[in-house]
């Protein structure tokens, strides 16, 4: 667990760290963070409960808690990372765990939105080249510098082309991942979409 | 790309603009919020000072956190309270109709919108939970959202997203006798995978989806994302309006006939595109369960749990760690596999019609020594209407336990979980790795009768051998 944490914001471009891997497909959010985490009112304290009941299990050795991985910022997985719920509270407690960047064959849709919207670009690469990056982890630091303008990790030995898609990385380059204000320009357009919409003209309206 | 499907046409209806980075802008036209999604999002408009846009357009409910044995207030779970009061202040501030315990239309969120004639068809449903596919049963485009997007929508009423691929899911024949909805669901999800709906909006379609009542539809269509599918949806027929007639919030006299006008022209073309099409045969599904840690790990009733060579290369990992998850064999039977407890109840089987199949199984039966059942009506209504057909009093003289609802043991976030490595039955959506509140629970998913067949045994049973 990192000392201090700060919500990304602004336009997001490149991003250097350590990787740390961890193995296995759907791996869910229930996993990621246990339901009982939920019962909060803020995110802040999420990031120690990250993966609770597989560290435990795991008894100190879940990558997590691996002394050399405390430092670690982008995380390497496997197929269908993130499926299950729509908790936000997972990527939240990655993020407040320390890591800005996930490498992985392929996320869950929703979990996948969530990590945009939250500021935490999501690559996918294929099956092999993720094998290559793990087993290399396994043996020794992978410091991986993320140009996101050219979709390209680099290390010193390896070199990957990342892939995201073309909208995710638009957003984060502009800075317009945090949609709000984007969607809020709309304004005017909104509200004409509103009055053509069939059904708002004949609803029942709740009182 | 699709073409003329329902789902191209809802988003066209809705999209607003297309957005500089290449997604569309896509207004919503209900937002479902609860208690467990939404405080952090009211606290985001806070800080960025901004206000609910269309407060008429936001419905809140209260439904994971609630206790099921005794609702008085305060609960006695401090945080469970802290955050029932934060989503009535929350919604008291910004003019929002709640749902709240008492209300005679609590419950959990994805039960209750289609009770209260709030789901129809045509329209974009979000809400902060993924199980919001459900809606899609009425022909709506609906879906699971995250916390930031919750604020998105409650600040602007619309979501910035890339339009999802269309997958028909044609199912022929008919389901057999005892075999439910759910069981359909679980083989579908089993022979497409867990991640095979990603990037996808499901259509379930043909004759078996036809025939299916508007509850069981909701189970097919609640259970997409457990395919990867943030989106299922059903285009709508007659038996999608009667559902939704004289509803609290259905439109009314001559807004009815306009509603019905356009809601007959609502569907797929014949000519449609899709991105995809599966066919199977419904007749083949026999009662289902899961035996691993995703759903997509199911067999019928009296197959064996697969070794690791019938697996795919893909498939390999998540067996062997479920296979010592489960402690299960490969190999080994699913049929009398002991079970502790049994658990009717969730947005995917505790509607009113879950609750009578069971109660068909159990009435005049007992529930077996070494198994804790109980039942939790998804919400107050269908418990009302399970107490006015007697249903409760089967459920309570064959040994379960009765409950007030909620969202319960299917996420175990009250007080209702599995203790230490438990197996239960349930009639739930996941059976991921501690989902039912133990971190090393186990949990065997399976339709509402098959539930009640395994209280009685005592072990997982083939509901067919209870009914005529």
């Amino acid at each position: 667990m990192k000392s201090e944490f700060t919500s990304p914001i602004g336009k997001i471009s490149n991003m250097n760290g350590q990787c740390i891997s961890l193995i296995g497909n759907d791996i869910d959010t229930d996993r990621i963070i246990p339901a009982r985490f939920l019962k909060c009112v803020n995110f802040d304290s999420l990031g120690e409960s990250v993966f609770e009941d597989d560290r435990k299990t795991l008894k100190g050795k879940h990558p997590f808690d691996l002394e050399e991985n405390k430092n670690a910022s982008i995380l390497v997985v496997n197929s269908n990372f993130g499926c299950g719920s729509s908790r936000e509270h997972a990527p939240q407690a990655l993020m407040r765990w320390g890591i800005q960047a996930i490498i992985g064959e392929s996320f869950a849709d929703i979990f996948y939105s969530n990590c945009i919207a939250i500021g935490i670009p999501c690559f996918t690469l294929p099956k092999k080249s993720i094998e290559e990056m793990q087993n290399y982890c396994d043996n020794q630091f992978l410091f991986l510098e993320i140009d996101l303008k050219k979709s390209l990790a680099k290390s010193k030995e390896l070199n990957f082309n990342l892939e995201i898609k073309e909208s995710s990385r638009k957003m984060f380059l502009s800075g317009e991942w945090d949609a709000t204000s984007t969607l809020l320009e709309n304004e005017n357009l909104i509200e004409k979409k509103f009055n053509l919409l069939p059904y708002v003209k004949f609803n029942t309206k709740l009182s | 790309m699709s073409q003329d499907t329902l789902f191209d046409k809802v988003w066209d209806l809705h999209k607003v603009s297309s957005l500089p980075g290449g997604s569309d802008q896509i207004f919503i036209g209900l937002h479902l919020i609860h208690e467990v999604t939404s405080p952090q999002a009211f606290g985001a408009l806070k800080d960025k000072k901004l206000k609910v846009k269309f407060p008429h357009r936001t419905v809140a409910t209260v439904d994971h956190i609630v206790p099921t044995d005794n609702q008085s207030r305060p609960f006695k779970d401090n945080l469970a309270e802290q955050m029932i009061e934060t989503l009535e202040k929350n919604c008291l501030e910004h003019k929002i109709r709640f749902f709240n315990i008492g209300s005679g239309n609590q419950g959990i969120v994805h039960v209750v919108a289609p009770e209260l004639g709030l789901t129809q068809p045509g329209m974009t449903i979000a809400c902060g939970d993924s199980h919001t596919s459900t809606h899609g049963a009425f022909g709506s485009i609906a879906f699971g959202i995250g916390t930031s997007q919750v604020r998105d929508v409650l600040a602007t009423q619309t979501l910035a997203m890339n339009k999802l691929k269309v997958r028909q899911i044609w199912c022929e024949n008919k389901l057999s006798k005892g075999v439910y909805a759910k069981d359909l669901v679980l083989h579908i999800i089993n022979k497409l995978g867990v991640k095979a709906g990603v990037g996808f909006a499901y259509e379930f379609a043909g004759p078996a989806i036809d025939e299916l009542s508007m509850e069981e539809r909701m189970t097919i269509c609640n259970m997409s994302i457990e395919g990867g599918a943030r989106c299922g949806y059903i285009n709508p027929d007659k038996k999608t309006f009667s559902y939704i007639k004289n509803k609290l919030c259905a439109p009314k006299n001559e807004n009815w006939d306009k509603a019905l006008r356009w809601w007959e022209l609502l569907k797929s073309d014949e000519n449609s595109i899709y991105d995809d099409v599966i066919k199977l045969d419904a007749s083949k599904v026999e009662p289902t369960v899961t035996w691993g840690i995703t759903p997509g790990q199911s067999i019928s009733i009296n197959e064996h749990i697969p070794l690791l060579d019938e697996l795919s290369p893909n498939d390999k990992l998540v067996a062997k760690e479920a296979y010592e998850y489960m402690s299960f064999k490969p190999g080994q039977l699913i049929k009398d596999t002991p079970v502790d407890v049994c658990f009717i109840g969730s947005c995917t089987n505790g509607r009113i019609s879950d609750l009578r199949v069971a109660a068909k199984v159990l009435k005049g039966k007992k529930v077996s020594n070494n198994v804790k059942a109980f039942a939790v009506p998804g919400s107050e209504k269908v418990a009302t209407e399970a107490k006015q057909e007697g249903i409760d009093q089967i459920f309570k003289d064959s040994g379960f336990q009765w409950r007030e609802p909620g969202c319960s043991m299917c996420l175990a976030m009250n007080s209702d979980k599995l203790i230490g490595n438990q197996v239960s039955a349930s009639s739930s959506n996941r059976n991921f790795k501690g989902r039912q509140g133990s971190p090393s629970g186990r949990t065997l998913l399976m339709s509402p009768a098959m539930v009640a067949a395994a209280a009685i045994n005592g072990k997982v049973s083939d509901v067919r051998e209870f009914i005529n």
